[in-house]
């Protein structure tokens, strides 16, 4: 579904992504680890379209989407989620949800309707998947830090997208919350047949739900594979896992 | 909103129309002198706050529009013979034309960049209107814009037999609290939400799939064509058109008002606005050091109560209700 040939991004000599190839089959669930530094959030941002790479090219269903802006790469089916939490902070959760959903359904230009009103069963529907119902109208910004990322999820989900992108979906979780928020990712991505590309860089939590692994490190890609292939990789062993620690 | 500092279910907005719409009963002219300004600058200030508490884009350039429109309603009634009516509405697309063309540029940049390129352009108009003798009469005005017809106000019983300031006090109120309702239907509407959305945090706006340039660019030709609309009233309650509508100490007058009425309350900057009049009117006629009066105030204002006059109504009447909640 998505490939990324050869993308290479440097920041003033700083080579951050070193020709990453990658690919994304359609339904699957693939995560990229790696240490801090390593490259991920890079790699995310230039397939999002937020930076623009150096070289190479990102092919989206035999589409180049390489520097296509945001807005425009949602209409394509993708959502992302940002490492650093990135809700709209000052609106109550439910308004979270609804404005993505505002947006999605086309009626951000609508001047005359009521906001309130619009798509109130779909959000509701929304936050009762993600648990939400308790806190659905506490302002977004001073929920707990795992509530936050839940409700990230659901306005990327709003947009009833075919292949999400999640920066670091757990980053800063406790690891109940992580162990929580994993299966139901991956359940959601299952129930509606979604392609999941994430990053993160706690290993353990990709194993139990990643169909392909990719090893980023010092911005290049050392290994690919599925979960256990990658688990026996020498290479990946040294500069990763810190040798016999698994 | 409005909710946290009056009781529900009353529509206050409806009972504020009808107090104002008993000033002329005062038999004052300069009491309705003073309403007509008030409700003028009332809308011009809640156009600009579309783009500030709204969608948090601080224009410093926001008379441009304002005296587009001043000019544009005057030139066609007096120049071209048209009625009020279509005149004031040309006004007002005059005003949301040039916005929409410096907004073109403007929000292509950020922050203060963005900032100061609307302050540029609204200096350009200003240069325009003082330059341009043949249009607008350029460093002398354009004087002489004649009141509206206001005949089809005479067959009601009492308002007929007023003097034309509180007729043309009428015609304002009406016209402005129309302008005023529209601007809070955008506000409420899920276009106002995705301005929200946007002010709260632009990159995620994005992610959910909107144009976000092209979103601010709507609503600063939108804001454009309401300070156009209050630009023709004002042109008229002033009986003439004058470069400095457009000049630059003027947009920050509005500003100002905004501010301290309060930015994230649709009502704010009315309050605003009439705060400002009425004390400029106090202040002018004791002493004339208004601008140092101006000043103390906003000092006050901005380290005090940065929600502004109403942000800190709300903030008192939230601490009421939890004292009493509390003893109950």
């Amino acid at each position: 579904m998505l490939e990324c040939r050869k993308l290479r991004k440097t920041f003033s000599g700083f080579v951050a992504t070193n020709d990453v190839s990658l690919t994304v089959e359609t339904r699957s669930i693939t995560a990229v680890i790696g240490p801090n530094g390593a490259g991920k959030s890079t790699l995310f941002n230039v397939i999002t379209g937020h930076l623009e790479p150096d070289s190479g090219e990102v092919i989206l269903e035999g589409r180049n989407i390489t520097a296509v802006p945001p807005h425009k790469l949602c209409g394509m089916g993708i959502a992302r989620s940002f490492q650093r939490t990135n809700i709209f902070s000052k609106l109550t959760v439910f308004e979270n949800i609804q404005a993505a959903f505002i947006a999605h359904g086309g009626k951000g230009l609508d001047m005359w309707g009521v906001s309130e009103r619009q798509f109130r069963d779909e959000t509701w529907q929304m936050i009762e998947q993600l648990a939400l119902q308790d806190i659905a109208h506490a302002i977004a910004g001073e929920i707990s830090h795992g509530a936050q990322k839940q409700v990230e999820l659901g306005i990327a989900l709003a947009g009833k997208p075919r292949m999400l992108l999640l920066d670091e979906p757990t980053a800063g979780m406790s690891a109940q919350e992580t162990h929580e928020s994993i299966q139901l990712l991956a359940r959601i991505a299952k129930e509606q047949g979604l392609t999941l590309l994430f990053t993160e860089h706690d290993m353990e939590v990709v194993f139990s739900i990643a169909d392909k692994i990719a090893v980023l490190h010092q911005g290049a890609i050392i290994a690919t594979g599925l979960p256990d292939e990658v688990r026996r990789n020498a290479e990946v062993r040294r500069v990763y896992l810190g040798g016999g620690k698994h | 909103m409005t909710s946290a500092v009056l009781p529900r279910r009353i529509p206050w907005t409806l009972v504020l129309f009808l107090i104002l719409a008993l000033i002329p009963a005062l038999g004052s002219r300069y009491y309705t002198f003073l309403a007509t300004d008030i409700v003028i600058f009332a809308m011009f200030a809640t156009s600009l706050n579309l783009l500030l508490g709204v969608t948090g884009l601080v224009p410093f350039g926001h008379a441009a529009y304002f005296g587009v429109g001043a000019y544009v309603c005057a030139i066609f009634m007096k120049d071209l013979g048209l009625p009020f009516l279509l005149a004031w509405l040309l006004g007002g697309v005059g005003g949301a034309l040039f916005a929409a063309i410096f907004g073109f540029f403007c929000v292509r940049l950020t922050s203060v960049y963005f900032s100061m390129l609307t302050m540029a352009f609204a200096q350009i108009v200003w240069a325009i209107c003082f330059k341009w003798n043949d249009v607008t009469g350029g460093e002398q005005g354009y004087p002489n814009v004649p009141m509206p017809s206001m005949a089809w106000l005479d067959w009601i019983p009492w308002v007929g037999d007023l003097k034309i300031d509180h007729k043309f006090f009428y015609l304002t109120l009406l016209l402005a609290a129309l302008s005023i309702a529209a601007m809070r239907r955008i506000v409420h509407s899920p276009f106002g939400r995705m301005l929200t959305a946007i002010r709260d945090n632009t990159e995620r706006t994005q992610f959910i799939g909107i144009n976000v340039r092209l979103y601010q660019l709507i609503v600063f030709s939108l804001a454009g064509g309401f300070a156009g609309l209050a630009g023709g009233l004002f042109g008229i309650f002033n009986r003439g058109v004058f470069p400095d509508f457009c000049y630059w100490p003027k947009s920050a007058e509005v500003l100002i008002m905004t501010i301290l009425g309060g930015i994230h309350n649709f009502w704010g900057p009315s309050v605003g606005a009439a705060i400002i009049i009425l004390l400029n009117q106090y202040i002018v006629s004791h002493t004339e050091y208004w601008p140092f009066v101006l000043g103390v105030i906003l000092l006050v204002l901005l380290f005090a109560f940065p929600g502004g006059v109403v942000g800190a109504l709300n903030g008192l009447a939230r601490r009421v209700r939890a004292l009493v909640r509390g003893q109950a």
